[in-house]
This record gives structure tokens, sequence and C-alpha cells, in this order.
């Protein structure tokens, strides 16, 4: 049932699937658009290594600035920067940044049209140990308000290296999801990517539900989709790594079949990738959506899988929102 | 210090008059805006645009100009009254500030009005992007161009963390190629600045992020002239200039009281303060 053009991970759904952090996809990428773009420059808060920004600082030591730990000043120097025509990658974690620095990147970087481009690392209650205060569970509603701004997620390390790329290229401003711990290789290099274009990743005959899944939870969506398969209930899967702007044509081509939606995601429910999907739908399909993600609360202190399950984001939760509508 | 003949500043000085004249105009036009911080800084903004600026207002997007950032965005009125005086847009324009659909937006927006270089209005964030520039001028032109970011800081807005973030990093980076100039004019919304969150000593803090500090009297064209002259041979360091001017500059009814920070003049008041400027005129 695995969307053959997806060009998936043929080890997916082993138990030794290969797994590496999403962040780390991000270092690659940065580095390979560093090499790729003399344009390119590094900013970092004081996080260079646990961004994965350290490739870029060793390879390009003069277009990386060290900021120290002043994350408003973070987004407004990338403004000037993109200002004389630099593309500027900005680094923290995402609870910092976009957490701390919302007014400067909405005024200084969208108001003013610079393409900056915001990666948050560590998001999601999977940061783990750390507890609520680094997990960041809010920062996709914060970055999809803002007009001009583009929001990706990516849902693995090898589609963060591609969706970096890619920013890179784009004239606007991005924010770029990014989670902590290693999580299963779900694309292969093969895989097509493009920002603004969500990927059917699995399908089964007269689909019953569509779930729309994005970041590290995608794994685990696809894992739901096949369980559910075998009792008999027809999913569809997205993979929805382009929050922003939203791919309306392949969420209603396959809402059309189905009007039955689950939205997976490691962020508050509220104003998050469901609220953007569910105001796409209430327009122009309405249709019956759950929503697996946090409901209005903090994270807090734990291992990622026991936390994912605690604040009802893991496999059975998934299995559990789908036959709720099915 | 560069000596500025008689005839040269007494050139300035009507410039700056005819620039004060209309921001009153354009003011009492709009029925809402700040009249303080631009009259105050009509002389400076004179200095720079008729002076001490590399830029072209038949092309604002040299790629040789220097970099005018202004970051307290609500005085601009001072910024477009001087823009269309030297020739950037028809001086008749400047009645359409904060009107629909206008260029002149009630705090500047870059991408209406070309040769503004930044949208700016919230507080605290215009040296950052100012540094920006700097560091990008650095890496490209190794900072020593003779390409220029003058940062245009209220001292208001030096309650801002974010200012001082972005101070310590031009210190660090020994940016010489960065000018910042501060409106002292000792009053915010709230009151005057050293009640409501005392700056002083000020010169002291500037000096302990490792900038070089100069201070000028903001309405004497020689120091201000001479100022920006000395900040561009420093070469270890990033130059701010304390300039200290006075609120409501050229209209004594409107000077040093912060009540007039954020409101326009009445029709009435705005003749009467056309009636002052014309006295100097």
């Amino acid at each position: 049932m695995l969307n053959q053009n997806s060009k998936l991970n043929p080890k997916l759904f082993d138990a030794d699937v290969e797994q590496a952090p999403i962040r780390k996809g991000f270092g690659e990428g940065l580095l390979a658009a560093g090499e790729a773009d003399e344009r390119v420059v590094g900013l970092c808060a004081d996080l260079t290594d646990s961004t994965q920004m350290h490739l870029f600082k060793n390879k390009f030591p003069k277009r990386f600035v060290e900021m120290g730990v002043a994350e408003q000043n973070l987004a407004a120097v990338a403004s000037g920067m993109a200002a004389m025509g630099k593309i500027p990658f900005i680094t923290s974690y995402a609870m910092f940044s976009p957490g701390r620095n919302w007014e400067q990147i909405r005024t200084t970087i969208c108001y003013n049209d610079r393409p900056v481009k915001i990666a948050g690392s560590h998001a999601g209650v999977s940061v783990g140990p750390d507890g609520g205060t680094h997990q960041a569970i809010e920062d996709i509603a914060i970055m999809r308000v803002i007009p001009r701004m583009v929001v990706l997620s990516p849902c693995d390390s090898i589609e963060a290296k591609k969706a970096t790329i890619a920013a890179a290229k784009t004239k606007t401003p991005v924010y770029i999801r990014l989670a902590r711990e290693k999580t299963p290789i779900i694309t292969t290099e093969e895989t097509p990517f493009e920002i603004g274009k969500a990927q059917v990743l699995s399908t089964s005959e007269n689909p019953m539900v569509t779930i729309i899944a994005t970041g590290a939870l995608v794994h685990k969506a696809l894992v739901a989709a096949k369980q559910l398969e075998n009792e008999g209930v027809r999913t569809e899967v997205i993979n929805l790594s382009t929050i922003k702007p939203l791919d309306t044509e392949t969420i209603l081509q396959s809402v059309r079949k189905t009007h039955k939606v689950v939205t997976v995601e490691e962020h508050q429910v509220a104003g998050g990738m469901g609220s953007a999907v569910a105001e796409l739908l209430a327009e122009k399909e309405p249709s019956r959506v759950a929503f697996v993600g946090v409901r209005d609360q903090f994270g807090q202190s734990g291992k990622p899988e026991e936390l994912l399950e605690h604040y009802g984001m893991g496999v059975s939760h998934i299995i559990a929102a789908v036959k709720k509508i099915v | 210090m560069e000596h500025l003949d008689d005839q040269t500043v007494k050139k300035l000085e009507q410039q700056a008059n005819a620039i004060r004249r209309s921001i009153i105009e354009m003011l009492v036009a709009a029925g809402s805006g700040h009249t303080a911080g631009p009259l105050g800084m009509a002389d400076i903004f004179t200095a720079l645009y008729f002076h001490s600026l590399r830029h072209n207002p038949k092309d604002p997007l040299w790629e040789d100009r220097d970099r005018l950032v202004l970051s307290n965005g609500h005085i601009c009125p001072v910024l477009y009254a001087t823009m269309a005086h030297a020739g950037y847009f028809p001086v008749e324009k400047l009645k359409t500030l904060r009107s629909f659909g206008s260029p002149l937006q009630g705090h500047p927006h870059r991408e209406w009005l070309p040769g503004i270089e930044t949208s700016s209005g919230p507080l605290g964030s215009g040296l950052s992007q100012a540094v920006g520039m700097a560091l990008a001028d650095r890496i490209d032109r190794g900072g020593a161009s003779g390409r220029y970011v003058y940062a245009l800081l209220s001292d208001g807005e030096l309650d801002c963390g974010n200012t001082w973030e972005a101070a310590m990093l031009a210190g660090k980076e020994k940016l010489h190629n960065l000018i910042g100039i501060i409106d002292r004019n000792n009053i915010q919304i709230d009151g005057f600045t050293e009640d409501i969150m005392p700056l002083e000593p000020l010169r002291a803090k500037w000096e302990a992020w490792n900038w070089h500090v100069l201070e000028v009297n903001g309405h004497d064209f020689e120091e201000i002239v001479g100022a920006i002259n000395e900040a561009k041979s420093i070469f270890e360091k990033p130059t701010i200039i304390l300039a200290h001017t006075i609120p409501g500059k050229g209209v004594p009814a409107f000077e040093k009281k912060f009540e007039w920070h954020g409101k326009p003049p009445t029709k009435e008041e705005g003749e009467m303060a056309l009636q002052e400027l014309s006295k100097n005129a």
C-alpha cells in the first residue's frame, strides 16, 4: 500500500530501521546550501553544535556569526544581512527562536520581506528530559500566522536536508521545524520534495479516512495505517511537510474520497497543522476531523516515547482517532 | 574637525527650517503623528542627507550608497520631509502622510517608499538590523569600502534589551563601518527618560560595550558633521554619537515637553508654529 512514486525506505517498517535526528539533516542541508551559494550565512545563539550548525561553521568560519544568547538580536541582525543580499539561516531551540523573538521575526523579517531562514530545533515533547521549558509545542501556530512566512516540518533527516536546500533557494522567509531525537528514516534520496507539495505516502483502495501527519510523527502515522489496514480500516496517509503554503490540491483530492480526516502533529491542537487543515476543509470540503496533538497542556521531563504516549500522540492514539470517526 | 564655512552652515540651517515647516504642515494635514522627535532631529537629518550621507535620490537602490536605518520609526515625518526636500519624491506628497494608500505610512514601510532601508516602528531592533548590514558589508567588502551604515536611535528605545544585545555584538565584532546616532532628547511617551527608566550614565554604558563614544549638540552642524567624520576615522570600534537635542526644537511652545511626543499640532497650533519658524527662515 506504500505509494511507489514516493520511493520510501523499504526498511521503513522493520524493527531495525535506520534512525537519525531530523536536525542532523538540517546541518547537512545547510552545509550543502552554503557550498552551492556563497550568499548563505549562518547565525547561531550559542547552540551551534546541538542545532547542527557546526558543520557550516567549520567549513565557512567567515560566513558564521556567533550571536551569544540573544535571540531577538539573532532575528534582526539576520534581517539586516538579508537586506545586503545575504541568505541568512538562524538557529536556536524553537522555544527561543521563534519562541522568544516573534515580534522581530514579524517586523524585521516578514514585514520587511527579507528571506531569512529560521531553523527551530528541539520542537515537540520528544525533546524529553529537558522538560516543558524546552519543548516547543506552539511554534507552528506562531509562525504560520505571519504573512509571507513559509512553514516546513520535515518528517525525517533526509527530508530535512532537502527542505533546507530548498529553503535557501526561495525568496521568502522560511521556518523549518526540527526535532532533537533520532527518528526512523522514512524517505530516501529519491523521494520527491518540493516546498508547497504534500506527499501521499500510502494509500488503500477506496480509503475511508485521510491521515495527515507532519514531522517526526509521520512514521507513527504509517505504522498506525498498516495496523488499521490489517483490521480492515482503509486509510490514505499524507506527509504534510509544508504546513504553509498548504497543498490544498493534494489534501482536497484525498478528502473528497474520504470526508474523514485525522491530523497528527507533535504540537498544540490549537493553531497547529490540524487547525490549518481544518480551516481549509471548513471552507472547501466540510468533513469530519479528529486531531492528534497536545491539548492545551505543557510538556514535562521524561523519555520521548513515554511523553508521546502520555500526551496522546502514540500509534494507539492515532488508531483510536481513526476508529472514532471512521 | 571639518570646518564648515558660514555659507554652508547657513544653507543647512535654511534647509532644516524648511524641513521643520514641512513637518508641521504634514502633521496638521494628517491629524495624528509625532511632533517633538521629528522637530528635534531635523538638523541631524539635514546634516546627513544634505552633507554627510552618500546617497542618490534618483537611484535609491544604488549599491554603493550608505545605509541609513531609522530605528525609532515614529519620527518618520522628519525622514519623509528630508527625503522629499532632497529629491526622492515631490514635496506635495508629504500631505498624504498616514492616509490610505499613501507611501508615507504612519510608521515607515520600505516596500511603500523607495529609499527607506527598513520598515520600522516597534522599538529596539533597528540597531540589530544595522549591525547585520555592517557585518554583511564586511563579508563582501572587508568593511573598509567607504560604505557606512548609520543607525538612528531614540533614547527611549534604549529601554529595550534588544538594543543592548546589538550593542554587545557590534562591540565584539569591532564594526567600524557602523555609526550610531542617539537622539538624546530626554523624553519618552510617559515622561522624562530619567524618571521613566534612567539611562545615565549613558556614555559609560556604550564605552563598556567597547564603542567609541562622541557627544554633540544635535543642533550644531559643525559638531554633527565633525563627529561623523571622526567616527569614520576610528578603525577599531563602532562609534555612537550621543546627540543632545531639544524635542520640539524650533517652536518654543513645543520645546522640551514630553506631552508633544506623540500628538500633532491642531490647525491653529500649526499656524502658530509656522509663524515661529518663519522668523528663522
